[in-house]
């Protein structure tokens, strides 16, 4: 059974995506809100060809929680954390939802006062969250090609034939001069054998390129630099 | 609870001829920041099938309406934005978040990297979101935005467009685009809408100009449906694609 009608065509996000009130989030960095015991910081930086700094990247991640499970119909067992307690609490919290109306109602001075807004971390809309567990970031790079998120160690997740894939995120990136989006996936440093095992990167012969899935362990954090091209270009993936 | 072989993965099939072929040497700035190694195959598991699921409490009435987010109203010609969203299969994509961002009336974005010398509206910021409703419909009202000139080569300007990011139900879905407007005379100097090399598929990205959602003596109606990649029928997991 095939899809019976094409897609709609991919374009470039362009430079100018970060205007205000257009992709970047406040919140969109937080996987899970600052202040969460284990959160762990990964930040790095996009590179081009000539191994210049991209600054018009946007950098976007989607995740398992720590249990390996996803918030969504297609994974039957479910999140650890039910999606509904962290939306109420989301909305108590962060004061979105119904609040956030009122607010975009009264607003408009607010945004007035920081026509400059956009770009990581400015002030500008939020996408919503509370103590819970998101499974999705966004951060536009800087000018020193810099993004960053703040999640959870995925857990292992699934794989077919009933074996297991090592915990990894799923990460997209969108920049001016790049027609469609890339994908590639954060593997982590410390799961030496199941990385070993796992199926994606198993396939990887190549020492060198495997290496570009695996995020560096720095300053307490963890450190993924993504290069389009050249002779480190980072692996990427046709899904 | 369902452990790992109970579980029952929709495929979403690639449609890699609806898109731009990825180097496509008019646009310059493609020369540095396409990969030159084959992407490798990645098999849809979990992480490729999920997706963000967005409420509805995520975005306020006013974030649809790109009209009226300050104190006064933009210049320009005033227009209702609708469509659905839907699959390969022809199904709506309910209760998905759909951003837009563009520039004015005159061709400017306010972005601090537009050196477009054409004036911008204290009046009109440029972003808007919605999420769709249970039958995949979305609803934007904004003003159609100008032509803008850019460095690709000689005498560029990209045609009117407004830029749109859609995430659907599945990591595989994500879709970034711009929906172009019926008729534009730049469609045949763009390097940006030709690197889209299947003339089907560029038609589908021009909107339709749309009687019907017209608002008499107030906007005029364009329709705009987009189409993510479908899901075939599930599998178990431990099968073969
Ligand atoms: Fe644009």
């Amino acid at each position: 059974m095939g899809t019976v009608q094409p897609t709609t065509p991919s374009q470039t996000v362009g430079p100018f995506f970060a205007l205000p009130g257009a992709l970047p989030w406040s919140d969109g960095p937080l996987v899970v809100p600052e202040g969460t015991p284990g959160a762990i910081r990964i930040s790095g930086r996009v590179f081009d060809g000539d191994g210049a700094p991209v600054p018009d990247a946007l950098i976007e991640t989607w995740q398992a929680d720590p249990d390996g499970r996803f918030s969504h119909p297609d994974d039957p067992r479910g999140p650890s954390i039910p999606r509904q307690a962290t939306a109420d609490a989301a909305d108590r919290v962060a004061g979105n939802g119904a609040g956030r109306g009122a607010g975009s109602a009264g607003s408009a001075a607010g945004r007035d006062a920081d026509p400059a807004a956009g770009g990581a971390g400015a002030a500008g809309w939020a996408l919503g969250h509370g103590p819970g567990f998101r499974g999705l970031g966004r951060c536009p790079t800087d000018t020193d090609g810099r993004y960053w998120f703040l999640t959870l160690k995925p857990g292992p997740v699934p794989a077919p034939g009933n074996g297991l894939q090592a915990p990894h995120i799923d990460v997209s990136v969108l920049a001016r001069g790049m027609l469609n989006r890339v994908v590639t996936r954060i593997y982590f440093p410390d799961e030496t054998t199941t990385n070993e095992h796992d199926p994606v990167l198993s396939t990887i012969d190549e020492p060198g390129q495997r290496a570009t899935l695996v995020a560096v362990a720095e300053d307490g954090g963890l450190r993924f630099d993504i290069h389009l091209q050249g002779s480190d270009e980072t692996v990427f993936f046709d899904v | 609870m369902p452990d790992a072989t109970d579980l029952r993965l929709p495929y979403y099939p690639p449609d890699h001829g609806s898109h731009p072929e990825p180097g496509f040497a008019g646009y310059h700035s493609t020369r540095l920041r396409t990969p030159h190694r084959p992407l490798r195959p990645l098999p849809q598991g979990l992480t490729e099938v999920t997706g963000p699921v967005f409420g509805h409490d995520r975005v306020g009435e006013l974030d649809a309406d790109l009209t009226r987010q300050h104190a006064g109203e933009p210049l320009g010609e005033r227009i209702v934005l609708h469509g659905r969203i839907l699959d390969g299969n022809g199904r709506p994509v309910p209760d998905t978040l759909v951003e837009l961002w563009q520039a004015n009336a005159a061709g400017r974005y306010r972005h601090e990297g537009d050196q477009h010398d054409a004036p911008l509206d204290p009046n009109f910021d440029g972003g808007g979101r919605c999420v769709t409703d249970s039958q995949g419909n979305y609803r934007f009202i904004t003003i159609k935005p100008g032509a803008y000139p850019w460095r690709n080569h000689s005498n560029a300007w990209r045609p009117a467009h407004i830029h749109f990011s859609l995430f659907g139900q599945a990591f595989t879905q994500r879709l970034v685009t711009q929906m172009y407007f019926p008729g534009d005379p730049l469609f045949g100097q763009d390097p940006i809408f030709n690197s889209v090399r299947d003339e089907a598929a560029r038609q589908r990205m021009i909107c339709d100009f749309d009687l019907g959602s017209t608002v008499p003596e107030w906007a005029l109606g364009y329709r705009f449906d987009i189409v993510l990649r479908g899901p075939q029928a599930a599998v178990f997991e431990d099968e073969e694609h």
